[in-house]
């Protein structure tokens, strides 16, 4: 079996996309402040992206949030230049995708980034393992090595027999699968997702994330995810960047986005989240405080799992301890249940209590 | 108010001018490049003779087996060959076998023309918004313009024969070829498109891999549509020599042979429509895999 490339970080900085017919006419009019309606009525031009700047850790799943039309998709697409920025750079391991000329960038796209589309974008004259093996048969790959790949990831993603089908034989669901058998294939560094599985039923969609964070384990590359939906975001996400209006109002870690949003805007999204499968025990214990009380909690899970354990157990105090089984907080059953339920507004509590 | 009810045109001795100065020069071009151009063409000549020779020398079972085997190969259907047979037979019984057999090859020579002048033309207008603002009027004039008019120059360059008849069949027959071959391309899905891009297609690769194999079955309809009017063609070319069913028909009209006109207005008919439906069942074979939709 050959050894799967795992991530390289990409780290975007300063990047600007304005579409129209002379974007760079109006790039230090938006540096310097020019709103996305400002530019819009009286330049004709579209504020694309603006100002982006996100680090992109190797190894983990970078979830890009937002609703449609905030520049999500857009911003996907700069990571291979399928969109070439107004100005900004794309930092891949070494390399700055934006100073490259078409063979380099072709050559980057084929051996370092692989993607998966919302619309699956399968070839419909090719059965599922001609499509498998696409990307490697565009690097120039041997056929015998090619096939034996494609069909490793075809099993893989649960599409044993499926191989000669055609898609349009199969589910959306099972396309998807072929989408993401195609990307895993390619054995790129970094997989870009793009909606993938905004197309698909709720379980489906639950289903595929399961497939995603499974193979992650494994293959640890650098993933960085498209959605519009919150809980998928924070079911898959290790780092969270929320996009509106072509800006990004709020990036962290899953816990920081629920416990702490930066604005209205990302407060009515975390309103309606079962935060109690979201927050772990770090973010609600105490400094310890004396001997530690109670049964041995691991860092990291979450509060509902502590909360069950427990009540189940009928304590009401019990310590957090790290990997090493080493006691590094106290933990109150009444900071659990109130970190669980309490609404967290970004200033007061006061609009939850007017709407209640 | 004489300008009111004759149009006020250019006056009768320069209009004359006009034509002859035209005319001359047409004729001295051709005085000075027909041979050469003549030479240019002279593989296809060849070719077209080739054809015609092996398609006649032939035994004819031979061919009617030769054909069968072809539609079974394009069509996979029984009904299409035995039609295909029938056809054959019938005509071969009235006495019209050679004649076929020319203008079967005379149509095969034009349509393959067509397909590798017409396709790369139409990849290049479906690349570039301006080749296809160019080509596009010049399809139109060669669509609508009588065909007897493009002959008057055809036959000043290269004479009477097999070639000159050839070439206005090609001319004529070549637009549906070229619009299909750019429309197929132009309407491949933009999202696989961009999944090509994606994992960093060539251009050659996208063409290749892509847009060609996508474009196909529309494809398939131009060169049906060729193949239909290259048919349509040969009575006119028979004016200017080109032999086969044409030339009978040519004869009938002169003459008035209601009888004789009928029968290889009927054969031409009956090739037609083995072409059509080969060539059509055969386009709707590649698209089989959009078919079979998932419950």
């Amino acid at each position: 079996m050959v050894e799967q490339h795992t991530g390289i970080g990409i780290s975007i900085r300063n990047l600007y996309k304005i579409f129209g017919t002379n974007p760079e006419d109006y790039i230090d009019a938006v540096r310097g402040g020019m709103t996305k309606a400002e530019l819009n009525d009286k330049h004709n031009h579209v504020l694309g992206l603006k100002d982006i700047n996100i680090e992109m850790p190797e190894g983990g799943i970078q979830v890009v949030m937002g609703l449609s039309g905030s520049g999500k998709s857009t911003l996907i697409r700069h990571i291979n230049r399928l969109i070439d920025p107004t100005a900004g750079e794309v930092i891949v391991g070494d390399e700055d995708v934006v100073k490259m000329n078409e063979s380099e960038l072709r050559e980057f796209r084929r051996r370092k980034t692989a993607m998966v589309f919302q619309k699956f974008a399968l070839l419909p004259h090719r059965t599922v393992l001609e499509n498998a093996v696409y990307g490697l048969q565009i690097q120039g790959i041997a056929r015998k090595e090619q096939e034996e790949q494609a069909r490793r990831w075809i099993s893989r993603v649960g599409l044993d027999g499926f191989e000669d089908n055609y898609p349009n034989q199969l589910s959306g669901g099972m396309q998807q699968r072929v989408g993401l058998a195609r990307a895993l294939t390619n054995d790129a560094p970094i997989l870009l997702m793009d909606e993938a599985f905004s197309a698909l039923d709720p379980l489906i969609r639950m289903d595929m994330q399961t497939v995603l964070l499974d193979l992650q384990k494994e293959i640890r590359k650098t993933v960085v995810f498209i959605t519009h939906d919150l809980d998928e975001a924070l079911r898959l996400g290790d780092r969270i960047a929320i996009l509106r209006d072509g800006e990004v109002v709020q990036q962290g870690t899953k816990q920081e986005i629920v416990l702490r949003p930066a604005d209205e805007y990302i407060s009515s999204f975390v309103r309606e989240v079962n935060r109690g499968r979201v927050i772990t025990v770090d973010m609600v214990m105490a400094p310890l405080s004396g001997e530690p009380q109670g049964m041995p909690i691991k860092q990291g899970t979450v509060l509902e799992v502590a909360a069950k354990k427990m009540t189940d157990t009928n304590v009401s105090m019990a310590h957090v301890t790290d990997k090493t089984g080493k006691p590094v907080g106290a933990l109150d059953i009444h900071d659990v249940i109130s970190a669980m339920v309490t609404p967290v507004d970004h200033e007061t509590a006061d609009t939850e209590a007017a709407v209640a | 108010m004489d300008w009111l009810t004759t149009f006020p045109h250019l006056n009768d001795d320069a209009l004359r001018a006009l034509k002859k100065a035209i005319d001359g020069g047409f004729r001295d071009f051709t005085r000075a490049y027909g041979e050469a151009i003549e030479t240019m063409f002279e593989p296809v000549r060849w070719f077209l003779i080739y054809s015609e020779r092996f398609m006649t020398n032939t035994p004819w079972p031979l061919i009617l087996l030769l054909v069968a085997v072809l539609v079974w190969l394009a069509s996979r259907s029984w009904k299409i060959t035995l039609g295909s047979i029938a056809t054959l037979l019938a005509i071969g019984f009235f006495d019209m076998w050679d004649d076929t057999m020319k203008t079967i090859a005379m149509t095969f020579v034009c349509t393959l023309l067509a397909i590798v002048i017409g396709i790369p033309i139409g990849i290049g207008m479906s690349r570039s918004n301006r080749l296809q603002s160019i080509v596009n009027p010049i399809l139109d004039v060669m669509q609508t313009m009588p065909s007897f008019v493009y002959l008057i120059p055809v036959v000043m360059l290269l004479g009477i024969g097999k070639v000159p008849g050839l070439l206005a069949v090609v001319i004529y027959a070549i637009p549906p070829i070229i619009r299909l071959t750019n429309l197929g391309i132009r309407l491949v899905d933009k999202d696989v498109l961009e999944a090509a891009d994606a994992f960093g297609s060539s251009n050659w690769q996208r063409l290749k891999d892509v847009q060609m194999p996508l474009a196909l079955p529309t494809i398939m309809a131009g060169i049906n549509q060729t193949i239909m009017m290259a048919l349509a063609m040969v009575v006119v070319a028979s004016m200017i020599g080109v032999q086969g069913l044409g030339q009978p028909v040519l004869k009938a009209i002169a003459n008035q042979y209601f009888t004789l006109g009928m029968f290889n207005g009927l054969a031409i008919v009956g090739i037609a429509i083995i072409f059509d439906r080969a060539s059509q069942a055969y386009g709707k074979r590649l698209q089989r895999h959009l078919e079979v939709v998932h419950g």
